[in-house]
């Protein structure tokens, strides 16, 4: 299946693209797709903490995907949080 | 009226899409471009957003405050693009039968649209710029500073 994704600010800069697509097998994951674009760019592998999002709602790594839909990869939102209030 | 835009806010447009007879408050947040962070002289400030799930989001803000709140309309726009310093990045008009919950709902809707709103913000500053939040080095999953999972859209509780 084919998912469209799509890169933003600092992600969109390290990867020098906004979106490219992935084939994945059916069943696969948010995290399966996070492991296809680590492989294509190696950027994305150490880039801080990024949360996900399919067909524009947040969700979670074991979100299960479908053919066509589109997953953005969300680096921490500008709200001028400072980087403590983002740890666990 | 929920909106992004890469030009500047106009003020008016807010105040008459929150106008409503019943109302006795109308309580206006505006977010300004600063010109210093920490420690740094900011010359221009440039947003980004994910058009489409921002707006969104957005709404889903203004549901929550009206759920939660005796409010009647919310009005919310956002810039994206290059804004000069001392202008208005976001605002957000409320308008209420009292001035109590105009208040608290605009101070709530501002405080969440930081914390889940897909609009990232980078500084520039002589020498350089940089993604406000970007965390090279550190791995996982952010969460938004009540604990929660950015997923999460009920946010904080009012009380």
């Amino acid at each position: 299946m084919r998912i469209q994704v799509r890169l933003f600010a600092s992600l969109r800069e390290r990867t020098g693209t906004s979106k490219t697509e992935s084939s994945l097998s059916s069943g696969a994951t948010v995290a399966d797709l996070l492991d296809e674009l680590h492989e294509r760019f190696p950027a994305l592998r150490d880039c801080g903490r990024v949360a996900y999002a399919v067909n524009s709602e947040y969700a979670k790594l074991e979100h299960e995907l479908a053919d066509g839909d589109e997953v953005a990869l969300i680096p921490p939102v500008s709200g001028g949080m400072d980087g403590k209030s983002l740890l666990r | 009226m929920i909106a992004l835009t890469d030009k500047p806010i106009i003020l008016d447009e807010l105040l008459a899409a929150v106008s409503d007879p019943e109302a006795g408050a109308i309580c206006v947040f505006l977010g300004t471009t600063r010109n210093h962070n920490e420690g740094r002289q900011v010359e221009e400030l440039e947003y980004e957003a994910y058009a489409g799930m921002a707006e969104k989001e957005l709404s889903g803000i203004a549901d929550q405050a009206r759920e939660r709140w005796e409010i009647a309309r919310v009005a919310i726009i956002h810039r994206t693009g290059t804004v000069p310093i001392g202008s208005a990045s976001v605002v957000i008009a409320v308008s209420a039968a009292h001035r109590g919950p105009a208040f608290e709902a605009a101070r709530f809707t501002i405080d969440r649209l930081k914390e889940v709103v897909p609009i990232w913000k980078k500084e520039h500053f002589e020498g350089g710029a940089v993604w406000i939040g970007d965390q090279a080095g550190i791995e996982g999953t952010w969460e938004t500073p009540d604990g929660g999972d950015p997923s999460n859209k009920k946010g904080q509780d009012p009380s």
